[in-house]
């Protein structure tokens, strides 16, 4: 089971998220964003969090556009595993490879702590491990964090159950109390908490473990 | 040639923001305030001569990068 991890200018959750996958059982190589292919084999693609590019123009945007990021979106459309958290999504959504986009916090305020999550569906690779309905308690730490997508887009996420998490008390503003999406053939998650930043004993708790303990086990079945 | 970009949030999209800074002019003692957007404006220097090129391009640049049309509208002008 391979991973690789996306590192442009400014990412500053990279080295975490490594590990969580190295935890989890994969091999992990880091990919630059002026590369422009990744290494062979990969079968997961991880966009850190962090403030790639110094957040410039929009959150992601120009990450969105770097040369890795057009080799994700070909992995990703050709059924590849991807997963965005935080700046991470924020990347994703400026791709195209998920809906909607993340707007400044509604009430303007950086926001930097642990916060209680609902597990929407058990139905993906990420989200296995997890009962629907399961409260998990994962950080936040994001200034853009606020979801937002048209009404129909919307309709159409939760009609197909692409909501993965959602906020048990929505800190942002978010949409329908949105903190996570699936792609349509839910391959790609991206979601602003920090499972990796819950993962291990000295966190505090492993509840975001399980996220990728659930991805990398089903991958190596598969 | 020049070319300006004005992006705007589209109708509808919430503005907190433009919202604060309604507050702030507010709490400055200009009455009358009724709404407050925030938008960007982006001035490019461009090495076209053709003003229907220009624009086209411009606009193909707004769609690939410099707006987001999921939340944002763009208007452009050449000068």
């Amino acid at each position: 089971m391979h991973a690789a991890v996306v590192v442009c200018p400014g990412s500053n959750s990279d080295r975490v998220m490594i590990v969580a996958f190295e935890d989890a059982g994969a091999k992990v190589s880091m990919v630059w964003h002026k590369d422009t292919e990744l290494p062979a084999g990969v079968d997961v693609v991880g966009v850190p969090g962090g403030f790639s590019f110094g957040d410039y123009l929009r959150c992601g945007a120009i990450a969105a556009n770097s040369p890795i990021c057009r080799a994700v979106k070909s992995h990703a459309e050709r059924g590849g595993y991807v997963l965005g958290i935080c700046n991470g999504f924020q990347v994703l959504c400026e791709t195209g490879l998920l809906p909607g986009t993340l707007l400044r916090n509604a009430k303007l305020k950086y926001i930097c702590k642990a916060i209680d999550l609902k597990v929407e569906t058990s139905e993906s690779a990420y989200t296995s491990g997890y009962a629907e309905g399961d409260a998990i308690t994962i950080p936040i730490a994001h200034h853009d964090g606020n979801f937002f997508a048209d009404p129909d887009t919307l309709a159409a996420l939760e009609s197909d159950r692409r909501v993965a998490f959602r906020y048990v008390d929505n800190p942002n503003g978010s949409l329908n109390d949105i903190a996570g999406i699936l792609s349509e053939n839910r391959r790609v998650l991206g979601m602003m908490p920090h499972p990796e930043r819950m993962a291990d004993p000295v966190h505090g708790n492993t509840e975001g473990r399980v996220l990728f303990d659930s991805l990398i086990g089903s991958l190596q079945t598969a | 040639m020049k070319a300006r970009v004005h992006v705007m949030l589209k109708n509808g999209v919430l503005d907190p923001q433009g919202e604060a800074v309604r507050h702030a002019l507010g709490s400055l003692g200009f009455d009358g305030v009724e709404g407050v957007r925030q938008g960007k404006v982006i001035e490019l220097d461009l090495t076209e001569t053709d003003k229907a090129k220009a624009e086209a391009s411009v606009k193909d640049m707004c769609e690939k990068l410099l707006a987001n049309t999921v939340i944002e509208s763009y208007s452009v002008e050449i000068a």
